[in-house]
């Protein structure tokens, strides 16, 4: 099965290891991936900052960027689902319409494409340690994707996941909220590690990296022993 | 007081609000329980999406119809013996009830809890033509002695511990007991007991008229509504023009949403209904029955992006689900509509230029809109209003949208793209501390007082990723 990977602007200038991890865990699992040379952003940071004409642009050149494959797959939750509104902000434009819903359509959150479209359980990775996971607003909210990465991380050899309480409670990140409305989102942040560290697990894990930065950020401010993980780092730990 | 409470700038509201830990913690523990058995009561009544499914699809028919049902209301309410007044303004609306108070000579009015006449500024009205209002549900009785404004729709005084409760009634009261919860009720039941017994006129709110037969409904848990339409010899009440329901049977299904979302009951506890002026063959009720119906910007909602935020049936779920208006309670948002739904709405009846923060004052987590029980987009709406202050009102600060115009030319092309991921790289590298950054240029100076910032990595991923596929590896 061929994949085209959507990296994210945020895992292109921090986080390359994720993507790595992402390219090793979909080839494991009998992919052949695709990396599109072309692809820059979803498009989200000005179109939740309400410059929709600007956000669209960007959309268009995605759309194009990825003309080309079978399937999107992107370790980003809230990316994803920005994609996958593509459809409905082009609906009334016919030139874009119906790429623009041809690419929602085979668009693909990670965790949501190995057990849904792969139909794996069990990636047969291995990881030491006690877990909790930190649900994704955009992801378990608006893509509807939330028992997939408990579903896979359950199968981990060596994890125990805890739950994490409030898990439904967004961690303040929020994009450009995190800078504009920085007192609430430092509360925000704060109220989540407090969850976290209350857990005891020496691991968090999530599946976007919004979220995993500014939760990192706070945790390695607090000096807290926990290590922040995407999932992919997990699924693909052996 | 109207619907803007206080004078200060957003960003001083909030950090007032941020020091105030009685309030946060009061606020915390409230939504905790409410939204605990919010969850427990959904569970029970089983398939909640298509109860909300046939909400909305109630709610949308009635505003779409909203002309069609405000007439046959008010031919309703007028063929029952009482009287109409449509009010665009909050001054119509006070004006013509002031004139009520007047022609009756009255000195004293009684009200249940309404945040419609909170939007107009009432008792401040009344007050002003020698009216002495007296506040009949416990939070608003507690908030007016404290002379607070609401923080939430439903519990006023929620950003009031029972301590806090307890210093009001003692110095404003001579309350001498305990700040035990049982104690202070009864100290305000007895104080309100004579309030009704020797008040003119009642005036309440209405949580929903049913158009069909020209009927009030109130949803209380105290029954303090009751008594507030029974005492008195004349009646006023004063809705929103969006809060109307065709017939009982719509009435039924909505107020039992609004009963499960707001405070986890399959019904409140109390629903008041009032149906005009006592007839011949009534044994209660008021002898004249006034309902005014308020317009206030809402009619400018209708056929907007926005029209679906006059669906809203007051419930709180929204509030009480919003991590923002957790950490801020109410008053932060400078509006008696506080939480998503009031982020929504006041800078809609009262203008962006007095709420212009308020679409920005969330992460767009759509908490909101998941809890809503008549599925407003909540965050799709906070959305539309940045688009707004963007496009229209030209609100937006000059570097934001410099920053946003070089978005769209880096991202929308993959050159310009890739050399400003490496030179992002390059810029940070000088602000880095070890592996993080702890204290960021410009705006990034905001996130890293408490959060360090990741350091971009030092291994480009792309050029990883070309030469495994020529058979190397970058790493
Ligand atoms: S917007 Fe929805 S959740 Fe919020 S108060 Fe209105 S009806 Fe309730």
């Amino acid at each position: 099965m061929k994949v085209s990977l959507f990296l994210t602007c945020l895992i292109d200038v921090f986080s390359s290891e994720i993507g790595k991890d992402t390219v090793e865990l979909l080839e494991k699992l009998g992919c052949e991936v695709d990396f599109p040379e072309g692809q820059t952003c979803c498009g989200q940071p000005a179109y939740n900052s309400g410059y929709i004409k600007e956000a669209k642009e960007t959309m268009k050149h995605m759309i194009n960027t990825f003309r080309h494959a079978d399937y999107v797959v992107s370790p980003s939750g809230s990316c994803m689902t920005m994609l996958k509104e593509y459809e409905n902000l082009f609906m009334d434009e016919p030139e874009w319409a119906n790429k623009a819903e041809e690419l929602s359509n085979k668009s693909y959150e990670l965790t949501q494409f190995i057990v849904e479209v792969l139909d794996i359980e069990d990636v047969g990775a291995r990881y030491e340690g006690t877990a909790t996971y930190h649900t994704s607003c955009h992801m378990s909210r608006l893509l509807g994707v939330d028992e997939s990465p408990l579903t896979l991380l359950k199968h981990v050899k060596g994890l125990h996941v805890v739950p994490l309480p409030f898990k439904q409670d967004c961690c303040g990140f929020g994009g450009t909220f995190s800078v504009k409305m920085a007192r609430i989102s430092e509360q925000m942040v704060d109220e989540k590690v407090h969850h976290i560290k209350s857990t005891e697990a020496n691991v968090l894990i999530g599946a976007d990296c919004g979220c995993l930065m500014n939760i990192g950020g706070r945790i390695n401010r607090l000096g807290n022993p926990i290590e922040v993980k995407h999932i992919a780092q997990i699924l693909n730990h052996s | 007081m109207s619907m803007k409470i206080g004078q200060a700038p957003f960003t001083k509201r909030v950090s007032t609000s941020l020091q105030d830990s009685f309030m946060r913690e009061a606020v915390s523990s409230a939504q905790g329980r409410l939204t605990g058995v919010r969850e427990q009561i959904i569970d029970e009544l089983g398939n909640w999406e298509e109860w909300r499914e046939l909400s909305a699809a109630i709610r949308k028919h009635t505003i779409d119809h909203l002309d069609y049902y405000l007439y046959e209301l008010s031919e309703n309410v007028i063929k029952r013996g009482g009287n109409v007044y449509f009010a665009e303004t909050p001054e119509e609306a006070n004006q013509y009830i002031s004139s009520i108070i007047t022609k009756k000579n009255a000195k004293k009015v009684v009200k249940s809890k309404s945040m419609v006449t909170e939007e107009i500024g009432l008792n401040h009205a009344l007050k002003a033509s020698g009216c002495e209002v007296v506040e009949t549900d416990l939070g608003e009785y507690i908030i007016q002695l404290a002379e607070d404004p609401p923080s939430h729709f439903l519990a006023p005084a929620l950003h009031k511990n029972r301590d806090q409760i307890q210093e009001v009634f003692r110095t404003k009261r001579g309350y001498a007991n305990s700040s035990n919860p049982e104690e202070l009720t009864a100290f305000a039941r007895e104080q309100l007991r004579n309030e009704f017994l020797s008040a003119d006129i009642g005036i309440t709110g209405c949580n929903f008229a049913i158009a069909d037969s020209g009927t009030i409904s109130l949803v209380t848990n105290e029954g303090n509504a009751e008594m507030v339409t029974t005492f008195p010899k004349t009646q006023i009440s004063v809705m929103g023009m969006e809060r109307i329901v065709p017939t009982w049977k719509e009435f039924d299904i909505v107020v039992s949403m609004l009963a499960r979302s707001a405070v986890g009951q399959k019904l409140s506890t109390y629903v008041s209904t009032l149906t005009g002026p006592k007839a011949k063959d009534e044994m209660d009720g008021p002898e004249e029955f006034h309902l005014v119906i308020l317009d206030n910007g809402r009619s400018k909602m209708i056929g907007s992006e926005f029209q679906s935020a006059l669906h809203c049936i007051r419930c709180s779920a929204c509030l009480n689900v919003c991590p923002v208006y957790r950490h801020i309670g109410g008053h932060a948002y400078g509006s008696i509509y506080s939480g998503p739904i009031g982020a929504v709405i006041s800078p809609i009846l009262g203008g962006y230029e007095e709420y212009k923060e308020l679409p920005y004052a969330s992460t767009l987590c759509s908490a909101c809109t998941d809890a809503c029980p008549v599925k407003i987009p909540l965050h799709e709406l906070l959305l539309k209003h940045r688009q707004n202050i963007v496009e229209k009102e030209g609100g937006a600060p000059l570097p934001e949208k410099m920053v946003m115009r070089a978005f769209k030319l880096v991202t929308s092309s993959a050159k310009m793209y890739q050399f400003s991921v490496k030179s992002a790289s390059f810029v940070s590298r000088s602000f880095l501390k070890g592996e993080n950054m702890t204290s960021g240029p410009f705006s990034l100076k905001e996130w890293t007082r408490t959060r360090d910032f990741p350091a971009p990595s030092n291994d480009s991923f792309r050029d990883w990723f070309k030469n495994r596929s020529k058979g190397g590896s970058a790493f």
